[in-house]
């Protein structure tokens, strides 16, 4: 019996080879087929939402099969708080993506959509990995399809913009491929045979002597600090989305980018949680440099496309900061700002697409006055813009200001020099905004640039109802990663798992019935002195009576 | 209604997505009708709601409607909110009508102007986030609707945005504002802090239990000040203010002088509690509100476009305001918001008036004698003229007075008091005499346009007459809501009896200033004669003489008119001192360090590269490959072990 998260993980992937046997010069249907697949995978994935239980911490929905048992690797997902948001994300920004492309690749529009499907499975599977290596698999994966889409269907300096991006990221990720391996012989000792175990929720209780923390600390910092991008290393980002086509830039920057920050949440964090805490000030004081430098090179950049990419490592640095903070609120307002950061500067970098369609340029200097020529198109990017600028009732707001607010709380100094931020992230977009659509035409090109298009349109308006609804109601979405980040920080904090487990469903049970049954469950399972932290998985086994206790009482 | 206070921003809000969406197909009459209603309906069921509150809340305490929580994470976060109490209520009166006037002004103004549906969205947008501004109950809240009207005011600056200033200008408001929000925002952070709430109930109990320590006290103060130095346009914040003329000039009535441009005054009064808990603070707010009085009511006094007097003006009326509010007097400020609010609406409306008969013309060098021409202009404009003046018995005359003997007479900081009185008394008399230029040089003398302008002048529709006549007659009435002690009428002092339960007498906590009798009827006195000796100067200067004297002082004193017609050259300063550094900074941060990082990590990967190369492993050094095995491996792994 297959799960739903092993459905949502591998249709992208069925249906890219449903697209190989395709013939090649069908594009229309190609790309159609890809558009389904996504969808569903979007719908199938909506599903995931509607089983999950908030006021759990741990995972849920958990499947277990063994996959290397002689090497102790496991084929296990899992979705939960931190997750479940980042999964729709993808699932959302891929039909997006399709959507957005259907009338501006021209070159290979089977392959494409192939790479977009395997991108979109390769992303799911790194968020709902429960084994580090299974993660490892799918976090390499990614880079494969994205370097195919930067290399064959980017601009003019693809292949150089390809290669840097494709070593840049795989430099990192070997430092942490060896950190994998050493983390997973750990408990060698604790299992018959001596295998090694790579699964999150055993390794989670790990205490580490505090030199082997920062060893590893480092290694796999160093992995999602290249990925975020964090200052000093994101000089591969702008060069990468100046070269990539429209949908690899949504993609890189709607998705891949918060591989970095959410590694730093699932990994970094709770497996080395001393050496995290004492890093901590280090990786925020980046993290500020980086919002304001992103920002001050966002505001003299000449193409709009690198302005939104610096703008990108601006954003993202709120992003760390928020999770180095380490406190309920920053690394709540940290998940939602990564999913903010996808939806607005998705749309941006989609609506800048748009006029490149059009004009075949990026450069500011070349636009003006089109307000008058594109009225519709401007008003999308208006809001697309206010959003990312994080004006209050859209999304970004909400994050930035639990990230500022919750950070101030541990770093008072740091917090209020990255809310200078704030500031400039107004100064550069609305400079992009006056130069590209105010004031008078002085091109004849822009005299008569077509208005946005109906498949454009259906491609944005989806951010922009989700643009809308996080700044209005963001509790649809904190309060299902609220209970995941309080296992989270008493992870960190080195309370007691079980206690705060207890609690938390305790205070979940006077609402919800199942919740209940939950908890009895896990009294039983403490009772039988296995120590763990979700209430997913103790092994394989365990996992599957587990979810099917949730099924049942539902 | 009161259940429902949500309804009074949501209705406006649906005029604006009706408009917004559909305002170019259904046709300029269908999108009047839209507009009109959502301001005129929103006006009344606020009334209604008044009404009601005053029923149920006999001893004026405090209505709150929670209507859902907005966020909360980790103990940050605000309900959705709406309160009623007697600020709120003065706010919620003078924004709905007012705003339901300058809403039909609007019609006849900009009746024949492109963008019209859109022009009545962005006006009801505003309404809304204006009325979630005074209605909302707690910092966080109401700063969705403090940055909701600087959006609005953004999008108004810049509604002919294919002219290049008036983008510009836009720009310029919402990123000043900006600067200002930054200050608010570190002030919620400092409150969760140390309150853990931004309720402002909750907020003002903690500091009443002493549960906040003076110097956060103060830090919250002076960073809701700046706040309120963005949105208020005081110094050094006042940039925008002028630049704003660029937007329609019922925008500047509504937006830049009656109603967003107080939100700063407002929010203060509401924190009435915290800045009497710190002294400090108020000294710094009046003093700030004293400078920005006087140095705005300088430059006023060499302007030539009819706007830009009224816009320095307004920043000037805003210091005033800020003096009542710094110097512990938060009624007057209250009160001067108010009758600032008719007259000067009624100024911005008239010019506006003036403008529209000009063919759009702003330049007072090329009007003169237009009294015969658009009498019921002329008259109200008078009236307001004399109103903002201050003399007796219009509106301007009392609340002016009540700010300037409260400052006389302040007991926090009595020295500093006098200097902020000096200052507010000289910028009063150059108020009256650069009204009073302004009011000759337009209306009285010759006609200085063109053939064509003269042919085509005529008084405007009623639409837009019919609002001055109101404005009019609240700019001569207005101040009965506030005669002062000495009078002994009957209605002595309303408004402060009104505004008593938001502003309480707490043991221990900052008194509230008592005025001697004849403090007030000295100050009164000085004030009155200085305005008539203002007015008096004003019409030797300009009275059938038309630009003489100005011309005659450029020749006698070049470079005192040119400062001041170059507004001290402050904006040339900033650019000087801080855009082109930053600009500068921004650029070697792009071309010089990030070309350094680049260098040093392609070094590095040359040197890996170059190690690997010598290992000669996996030689073909080609990326394509090193994917290829890397997803080989997986297949076959995946293959040999599912």
């Amino acid at each position: 019996m297959t799960g739903l998260l092993t459905v949502v993980l591998f249709l992208p992937i069925a249906g890219a080879i449903l697209l190989v046997f395709l013939p090649k010069d069908i594009p229309g249907p190609i790309k159609g087929g890809g558009l389904l697949v996504s969808l569903l995978t979007f719908l199938a994935s909506l599903a995931i939402v509607g089983r999950f239980h908030d006021g759990i911490g741990g995972f849920q929905l958990v499947e277990s099969h063994a996959w290397i048992p002689q090497w102790g690797i496991n084929y296990t997902v899992g979705v939960y708080g931190i997750s479940l948001w980042l999964v729709l994300l993808t699932t959302l920004l891929t039909p997006v993506v399709i959507l957005a492309s259907w009338n501006s690749i021209h070159k290979h529009p089977k392959e494409y959509v192939i790479s977009m499907l395997v991108m979109e499975s390769a992303m799911i599977g790194a968020f709902l990995a429960m084994d580090l290596v299974l993660f490892y698999v799918f976090f390499e994966l990614m880079l494969l399809p994205m370097y195919l889409i930067i290399g064959v269907w980017g601009g003019k300096n693809r292949i150089y913009a390809a290669i840097k991006f494709f070593l840049f990221t795989i430099a990192g990720s070997l430092l942490m491929l060896l950190g994998i391996i050493y983390l997973g012989f750990q408990q060698v000792h604790l299992t018959a045979g001596g295998v090694p175990t790579f699964e999150i929720t055993q390794l989670y209780g790990l205490s580490l002597p505090p030199h082997i923390q920062t060893i590893l600390f480092f290694a796999f910092a160093l992995a999602f600090a290249i990925k975020v991008p964090l200052f000093p290393l994101h000089t591969w980002l702008p060069d990468a989305h100046v070269e990539a086509p429209t949908g690899g830039s949504i993609i890189l920057a709607g998705v891949m980018l918060k591989m970095g920050t959410y590694g730093f949440l699932r990994f970094v964090l709770p497996f080395f949680p001393d050496a995290s805490i004492h890093y901590a000030p280090l990786l925020i004081c980046l993290s500020v440099i980086g919002i304001i430098y992103g920002a001050l090179v966002a505001w003299v950049q000449p193409d709009m496309k690198k302005l939104v990419a610096y703008s990108s490592v601006s954003h993202l640095g709120f992003c760390v900061m928020g999770i180095f903070a380490i406190n309920q609120a920053s690394i709540e307002g940290s998940i939602l700002q990564m999913v903010n950061h996808g939806l607005s500067t998705g749309a941006l970098f989609l609506l800048v697409g748009v006029v490149y369609e059009r004009r075949h340029t990026r450069m500011l200097a070349d636009y003006g006055g089109i307000a008058r020529t594109m009225p519709v198109y401007t008003v999308f990017f208006v809001i697309a813009m206010l959003s990312s600028v994080g004006l209050p009732g859209l999304n970004g707001f909400v994050g930035e200001f639990l990230i500022l607010a919750g950070s101030f709380q541990t770093h008072p100094g740091y917090a209020t020099v990255a809310a200078i931020g704030v500031i400039l992230a107004a100064i550069y977009l609305l400079w992009l905004i006056q130069a590209v659509f105010f004031g008078p035409i002085t091109k004849d090109e822009n005299r008569s640039i077509p208005d946005i298009a109906w498949n454009e349109i259906a491609a944005v308006v989806p951010l922009i109802i989700m643009i809308v609804w996080i700044g209005i109601h963001p509790n649809t979405f904190l309060r299902r990663m609220e209970p995941s980040v309080q296992q989270l920080l008493a992870t960190v904090r080195g309370e007691q798992p079980e206690k705060v487990m207890t609690a938390s469903l305790a205070a979940a049970a006077t609402r919800s019935p199942v919740a209940q049954t939950l908890l009895s469950v896990r009294s039983g399972a403490r009772m039988r002195g296995r120590q763990g932290l979700s209430v997913g998985v103790q092994g394989p086994k365990g996992a599957q009576t587990e979810v099917s206790v949730l099924r049942v009482t539902r | 209604m009161l259940d429902k206070l949500w309804l009074i921003p949501l209705i406006p809000f649906a005029g604006f997505l009706l408009n917004g969406l559909f305002g170019k197909k259904i046709g300029n009459g269908l999108v009047t009708a839209v507009a009109l209603a959502a301001s005129g309906l929103t006006a009344m069921v606020s009334t209604l709601a008044v009404f009601q509150y005053l029923g149920a809340y006999p001893d004026h305490g405090r209505h709150l409607d929670r209507v859902y929580n907005w966020f909360t994470a980790g103990g940050i976060g605000t309900d959705v909110a709406f309160q009623l109490d007697p600020l709120s209520i003065v706010m919620l009166m003078v924004v709905t009508w007012v705003g339901f006037l300058i809403h039909l002004y609007s019609v006849g103004y900009m009746g024949e102007e492109d963008g019209y549906g859109r022009y009545f969205a962005y006006l009801n947008l505003f309404l809304s986030a204006m009325l979630i501004l005074v209605l909302g109950s707690s910092y966080l809240f109401i700063f969705v609707g403090w940055e909701g009207v600087g959006l609005c005011s953004y999008l108004l600056i810049g509604f002919y945005y294919d002219r290049d200033y008036a983008a510009a200008a836009g720009k310029k408001a919402f990123i000043v504002n900006r600067i200002g929000d930054f200050g608010f925002l570190i002030a919620m952070f400092l409150m969760f802090n140390y309150a853990g709430t931004v309720d402002f109930a909750g907020v003002q109990s903690m500091a009443a239990r002493g549960q906040l320590t003076p110097t956060v006290i103060t830090a919250i103060c002076l960073l809701l000040f700046l706040g309120a130095c963005g949105k208020s346009a005081q110094i050094p914040l006042y940039i925008w203010l002028p630049d704003a003329m660029a937007g329609p000039t019922p925008v500047s009535a509504l937006i830049h002088a009656a109603t967003m441009v107080t939100a700063g005054v407002y929010m203060l009064v509401r924190s009435n509690l915290l800045y009497r808990m710190s002294p400090s603070a108020m000294m710094v707010v009046a003093l700030i509100g004293g400078l920005t009085a006087l140095f705005s009511a300088t430059i006023a006094v060499a302007q030539n476009d009819i706007k830009k007097v009224l816009a320095y003006s307004t920043v000037s009326q805003l210091g005033f305001m800020f003096i009542g509010v710094g110097v512990g007097a938060f009624t007057s400020g209250i009160f001067h918001l108010v009758t600032h609010a008719f007259f000067k609406a009624c100024l911005f409306l008239g010019a506006g008036s003036v403008i529209h008969a000009m063919g759009g013309e702003q330049d007072m060098r090329k009007m003169g004698g237009l009294r015969k021409k658009i009498p019921t202009t002329f008259w109200t404009f008078t009236v307001a003229t004399i109103a903002i003046s201050g003399f007796p018995p219009f509106a301007g005359f009392f609340s002016k007075d009540e700010i300037l003997a409260s400052a006389f007479a302040t007991p926090y900081f009595p020295a500093v008091g006098k200097l902020v009185w000096l200052m507010g008394t000289v910028a009063a008399f150059f108020t009256a005499f650069y009204m009073f230029r302004l009011w000759y040089l337009t209306f009285t003398g010759d006609f200085r346009g063109t053939h064509e302008q003269e042919h085509h002048l005529h008084e405007s529709p009623w639409t837009m007459t019919f609002p001055l006549q109101v404005l009019a007659v609240l700019s001569i009435i207005g101040g009965f809501i506030g005669l002062p002690q000495m009078l002994h009428t009957p209605v002595t002092n309303l408004l402060e009896h009104w505004m008593q339960p938001v502003i309480p007498e707490i043991e221990g906590i900052g008194k509230l200033i008592e005025i001697p009798v004849g403090t007030e009827a000295t100050v009164a006195l000085v004030s009155t004669l200085l305005a008539a000796l203002a007015w008096y100067l004003a019409r030797q200067r300009y009275r059938g003489r038309g630009l003489a004297a100005d011309l005659a002082t450029e020749q006698s004193h070049p470079g005192l008119v040119h400062t001041l017609e170059n507004k001290y050259y402050v904006d040339e300063g900033y650019d000087a001192t801080v855009v082109t550094p930053l600009r500068q900074l921004s650029i070697f941060s792009w071309k010089v360090i990030d070309g350094i990082i680049d260098g040093t990590l392609g070094l590095v990967g040359y040197t890996v590269a170059a190690i690997g190369d010598l290992l000669r492993f996996f030689q073909t050094g080609n990326v394509r490959n090193y994917a290829l095995m890397l997803f080989g491996a997986v297949v076959i792994l995946m293959w040999v072990f599912a």
